[in-house]
This record gives structure tokens, C-alpha cells and sequence, in this order.
């Protein structure tokens, strides 16, 4: 977990990624990196290849051809050692809704390789961290949608990853709950965890390093929010995303 | 050294499992409640009609008059004469190894005694392990004394004289039914504990989103699945002691034979259930997709395998199937240690049989697993 790490070092390094499902291509042709310690924002409309994108750089999911360097590993023939130094909430992160907030994070602690009074001490850190202190013995079944997103997130950082993918966290979210989400986030970042993450809500797109844009699988911009407005000639991001989803909506016809 | 350390990742899953299960009474009762209902329910009322018997036959008299009686007991469909031997530790034999369920031996003055006008002896011994086949040979034998007679008399003997066929029962001499039952009841529960409820576990991990966040750990898919099911192993084995010891109490089924093989076979078809368990949560989709192909896999397995209609009482079609599934061996397995006292040296095919079985079954789901996790 403490692998030195040259300065600009690549966090991600993907070369013509692709997926298809039978005839449909999700994710086309992707090169991509990503910096260590960058907040890297993957945007695009429902079913432009976000998720699939993130799977395959996870090593859950084997992609169709071409290939990716995450954290130092091939994401193919290295995934056992991938999957100790990344972290990843994927778009509807299953907690056990029978376990409580301190047993989920436990679990998932544990299958992380934490044991005993090294296990149970990051876990008082992460509830302190978190503000789950007082929820720490209630089921996780029975938390608002806000309070399941930063549980979900403990679980995915219980073990320090250099990386984490946050698929779509703050779906469903109310704003003062995305704010404390947000802000955990940053604090992960400037300890220079890598951050990549989807999101659709455009005023957590503005304040990304750098996003890359995705309609149908294909990757059409990339840069930082004010780069990404300027080659469209658009003056916010979402005027971008509707662009979009009208040009999608001209070729689907 | 690396799968060293991921093998302790087990424990993890497997304690995470017990949690799980302690905090949901409603798999808890199904688990512990529906073994006891059932017993109740075979154990004490079930009947049916048996025909086709496979039979041995041993012909001491070796006369017209003998083959006559063969040939009308093979008449009334009720016994099928699957061969002939030479004495009686050969019966024996035929019988422990489940090869025949009843024998028909006739005494070496069988004809003498009809030309003597005597009461003729002959003896039809039926496994009674299996109370139905019991009956049917008892139907099965007084067709046989009102009919022969009615033959015989185009041979030059006395029409009216009376055929002694004695209908003996072995291994089971009150003849009860539940004592059939009870053993075969254990095979059943262990099949509807391991599939409906171990898919069913295993699925919703699917449906809720966690089983993706645990393949995204360093856990590998063998810890995953194997801390997934030693709980309900461990589960399957309470289970087990829990119906023979009431059966043992409630419906005296004695236990004839070692109880340490008892375990040890069980635990074979216990991995050969799984088997088929993890095959259903790699094929369904939903947990209720998972609970229709685990029914789909327990109605022929109760229906099927001998557990309430004998095998041999079936259609063909129903026999091949049957011999496929597992618990049709297991019940061999049960019933003979459990009734006969048999060992390892006569239930050595069925304990392959169902090792072979486990093999292809595990590992044919454990691959289709590593796919479906995509
Ligand atoms: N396992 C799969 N089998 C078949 N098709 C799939 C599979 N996963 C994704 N797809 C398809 O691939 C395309 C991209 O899906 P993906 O989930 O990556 O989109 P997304 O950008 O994450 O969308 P959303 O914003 O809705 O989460 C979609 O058309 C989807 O239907
Ligand atoms: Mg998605």
C-alpha cells in the first residue's frame, strides 16, 4: 500500500479500452489517463459506458480488447494485486441491510486483510471520520439514502486504497448530504488518493480537476470543466450535456 | 504464501453468514421447523401400491412344479425375476447390495410333497427395509396360491392341495412404514435446506449489488463461495442429527449401522446438493427465478428418487431420471446403514456415485460463477 510512487506517476493508463455486449459496443476505443492524486470526473448520459468503463479498470470485468495500467497493474493478468490498492462503491453499493453500520464496515475490513485491534482501531477512525459514531450499531437497512452512501464509502476505504472509483455516489442524495460526501472526498484527495467518479449532477462536474466526456461509448472530450465548455463554445457544462443527448437523440433516429 | 493469507478470508465471510442467519428468524424456522413437519406428516401417512419387484429366485426342487410356480408368481407383475442363484447367503447378498428386494425360495420337496399331497413349501422373503415392497409381495403371494392350484391341476397332481407361500419379511419385521420414511426423510431435508436456501443466499447477494462489491475485494471466488456455504454445511449436519434423533425417539428407526460412515457419507451428498444448489444461483436471475429451479430440482428429487414410490415402481422415464439425481443413491445409503447396518463394502458405488457427481456439479458451477460475476 506504500508503493513509492514518482511524482507524476499514472494513476490510470488506458489504451484503446473497448467492450462490446454481443452487438453493442458500451465502451469504444478509450485512451485515457489519469494522474495520481487527480480528481478525475467520468461523465455522460444513461448508458454511455460509465460503469462499464470503471468495471473493466477494476478488474471486474474483462474488456473486448485493448488494455489498462491501474495503480501499476494490468488490469488483466494483475487484478489480484489491483484489487488490494483500489477501492470502488459501485453504482448501487450493496450494504447488508441485516448487519449494522459497524459490522458492514467490519466485513468489508476484514476481507481487506484487517485483523483484530488493528481492524477495530480503523474502524473507530472511520466512524469518527464519517460522523457515523452514533449510528455505528444500527442496521444499515434502516439508514437514510445519504447515511447508506457514507457507509458504503467507509466500506470502500476502510483499507486505505491509493485509488478509489465512486460510481454515481451521491445519486439520490439531498444537497446537505452531497455537501458532507463532497467533503470526505476532497479530504481523501489531499492525502493523495487518486479519485475517479461519475456523477450527473453538473455542480459536482464543475468542481472536478478534469472530466472526460462520454456519449455512447465514445470518448469526445477531456480536459478540465472550463476546457470541456470552451471546445463545445458552450457556457456551462450542462448546456454541453444537453448538446449531447440532442446529438445522441439525431443519430438514434 | 498469497493463498495462504486469502484463505484465511474465509473466516470473514463465513462469520459474516452466521450474523446474517441469526438475525433472520424466518430462514431459521424453515430450516429447523420444516424438517419436524415433515416427519410428522411421512412418517406417519404414507401408502401406495407396488408391481415389479426384481426378485432372485432359489429353486431347490428344480421340477415342472417349481418352474409352474415361478412362472405364475412372475404372472401377477408384482415380482420380476432378475436372476437365479444357488443358496442362501447368496440372497443375502442380492439383497444388502440392493441388486433384488425380495427372493423366493422353494424347498427342495416342494414337488414331492404336492404329488404326496402335502402342504407344498415355499417362501417369498422381501426386503422389508421398504414397507411397500412388503405389501406388494404379500398381494403378490396370495394371488399366487389362489392361482397355482387352478394350473396344477392339468398336472397329474391334486387340485385342492393347499400352497404354503410364506411371505417373510426381513429387516424391518413390525413392517412400519415410518421406518422407510424417517431415513429417507433426512436425504430430503438436506435437499430443500441446500437448494432453496443456499441459492436463494446466494442470489440475493446478486440482486442487492453485494456481490459485486466482494469480487472487487481480494477475496477469490473459491473462499467466496466456500464461506458462503460451510455455514449452511454446518447448518445441514443439525439438521440431520435433528431428524434421527426423533425419528429414533418418536418412531424408534433403530441405527443398525456406523454412524461415523453415516457422517461421512453424508457429507458427500451434502457437497453433491450444493452442487446442484450453486448451479441453480448461477443460472436464476432473481431470488424468486432461484426458488422455482431449486423446486424445480426438489419435486423429482422427492418424487423421483425412492423416497415415497420405489423406484422400480415407475415408469422407465421416471427411473433414468431418477438414477441421475443424487438422493436416489443417498437413500441407499441411508436406509442401508441405518436399517441393514450395510458398510462401506456394499455402499461404495452409491458414495462414488455421488463423489463423481459433486466434481462435475462444483465445478462446472464454480466456472459458470467466475462468468456471471461479470
Ligand atoms: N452486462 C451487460 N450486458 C449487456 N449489456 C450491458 C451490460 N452492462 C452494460 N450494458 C450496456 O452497455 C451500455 C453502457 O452501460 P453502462 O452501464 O456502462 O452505462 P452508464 O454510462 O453507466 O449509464 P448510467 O448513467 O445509466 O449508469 C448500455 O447500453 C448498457 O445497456
Ligand atoms: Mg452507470
Amino acid at each position: 500500500m506504500n508503493d513509492p510512487a514518482p511524482a507524476r506517476e499514472l494513476a490510470i493508463e488506458a489504451i484503446a479500452l473497448r467492450k462490446t455486449f454481443g452487438t453493442l459496443v458500451a465502451v469504444e476505443h478509450l485512451d485515457l489517463t489519469v494522474a495520481r492524486g487527480e480528481v478525475f470526473g467520468i461523465l455522460g448520459p444513461n448508458g454511455s459506458g460509465k460503469t462499464t468503463t470503471i468495471r473493466m479498470l477494476c478488474g471486474l470485468m474483462a474488456p473486448t480488447s485493448g488494455g489498462a495500467t491501474v495503480v501499476g497493474c494490468d488490469i488483466t493478468t494483475d487484478a489480484d494485486t489491483l484489487r488490494n490498492r483500489i477501492g470502488y462503491m459501485s453504482q448501487r453499493f450493496g450494504l447488508y441491510g441485516d448487519l449494522t453500520v459497524r459490522e458492514n464496515c467490519r466485513f468489508y475490513a476484514s476481507l481487506y486483510g484487517l485483523r483484530g485491534a488493528g481492524r477495530e482501531g480503523r474502524l473507530d477512525e472511520l466512524m469518527q471520520e464519517l460522523d457515523l459514531g452514533t449510528r455505528s450499531d444500527q442496521r444499515a437497512g434502516t439508514l437514510s439514502g445519504g447515511l447508506k452512501q457514507r457507509v458504503a464509502l467507509a466500506c470502500a476505504i476502510a483499507h486505505h486504497p491509493q485509488l478509489l472509483f465512486l460510481d454515481e455516489p451521491t445519486a439520490g442524495v439531498d444537497p446537505a448530504a452531497r455537501r458532507s460526501f463532497w467533503k470526505v472526498i476532497y479530504a481523501l484527495a489531499d492525502k493523495g488518493t487518486t479519485i475517479v467518479v461519475t456523477t450527473h449532477y453538473m455542480d459536482e462536474a464543475a468542481k472536478l480537476q478534469r472530466i472526460a466526456l462520454l456519449t455512447r461509448g465514445h470518448l469526445i472530450a477531456l480536459g478540465t470543466p472550463d476546457e470541456v465548455t470552451r471546445q463545445f463554445g458552450l457556457p456551462t457544462i450542462e448546456d454541453v450535456f444537453v448538446e449531447l443527448q440532442r446529438r445522441d437523440e439525431g443519430a438514434a433516429v | 504464501m498469497i493463498t495462504w493469507i486469502r484463505g484465511l478470508l474465509l473466516w470473514p465471510m463465513v462469520r459474516k453468514e452466521f450474523i446474517q442467519l441469526r438475525r433472520d428468524p424466518g430462514t431459521l424456522v424453515m430450516i429447523l421447523g420444516i424438517p419436524a413437519m415433515q416427519l410428522l406428516l411421512f412418517g406417519f401417512a404414507v401408502r401406495t401400491e407396488v408391481h415389479h419387484l426384481p426378485t432372485v429366485v432359489l429353486d431347490q426342487s428344480r421340477t415342472p412344479e417349481s418352474r409352474l410356480l415361478i412362472e405364475t408368481i412372475v404372472q401377477t407383475q408384482n415380482f420380476d425375476i432378475v436372476g437365479t442363484v444357488s443358496d442362501r447367503a447368496a440372497i443375502e447378498h442380492e439383497i444388502t447390495i440392493g441388486h433384488a428386494r425380495a427372493a423366493v425360495i422353494i424347498s427342495p420337496d416342494f414337488a414331492r410333497s404336492l404329488k404326496r399331497g402335502e402342504t407344498a413349501d415355499a417362501q417369498v422373503l422381501v426386503d422389508a427395509a421398504n414397507p411397500l415392497a412388503s405389501s406388494a409381495a404379500i398381494s403378490g403371494a396370495a394371488l399366487v396360491t389362489t392361482v397355482l392350484p387352478g394350473k396344477l391341476a392339468d398336472h397329474p397332481v391334486d387340485a385342492r392341495m393347499p400352497i404354503d407361500l410364506r411371505v417373510r419379511p426381513w429387516y424391518n419385521p413390525g413392517g412400519e412404514s415410518s421406518m422407510f420414511v424417517v431415513p429417507g426423510l433426512v436425504a430430503v431435508m438436506l435437499t430443500i435446506t441446500m437448494l432453496v436456501v443456499m441459492s436463494g443466499a446466494i442470489v440475493k447477494e446478486r440482486e442487492v449489488g453485494t456481490l459485486e462489491q466482494l469480487v472487487v475485494t481480494p477475496i477469490s471466488k473459491a473462499s467466496l463461495l466456500l464461506g458462503k456455504v460451510i455455514p449452511f454445511v454446518i447448518i445441514a449436519y443439525i439438521q440431520m442429527t435433528n431428524v434421527l434423533v426423533l425419528g429414533y425417539v418418536v418412531f424408534h428407526v433403530p441405527i443398525r449401522g456406523s454412524l461415523l460412515l453415516l457422517y461421512a457419507l453424508s457429507g458427500l451428498f451434502i457437497l453433491a446438493v450444493l452442487g446442484m444448489g450453486l448451479l441453480v444461483a448461477t443460472f436464476a436471475k432473481s431470488q424468486a427465478s432461484a426458488q422455482q429451479l431449486a423446486f424445480g430440482f426438489t419435486m423429482p428429487s422427492i418424487l423421483l428418487s425412492g423416497f415415497i414410490f420405489p423406484l422400480e415402481a415407475m415408469p422407465r422415464v421416471a427411473q433414468y431420471i431418477g438414477h441421475i439425481l443424487p438422493i436416489t443413491y443417498y437413500l441407499d445409503i441411508v436406509r442401508g446403514i441405518l436399517l441393514k447396518g450395510s458398510g462401506i463394502d456394499v455402499l461404495w458405488q452409491p458414495a462414488l456415485y455421488l463423489a463423481g457427481f459433486s466434481i462435475v456439479t462444483l465445478s462446472i458451477s464454480v466456472r459458470r460463477f467466475a462468468k456471471t460475476v461479470e
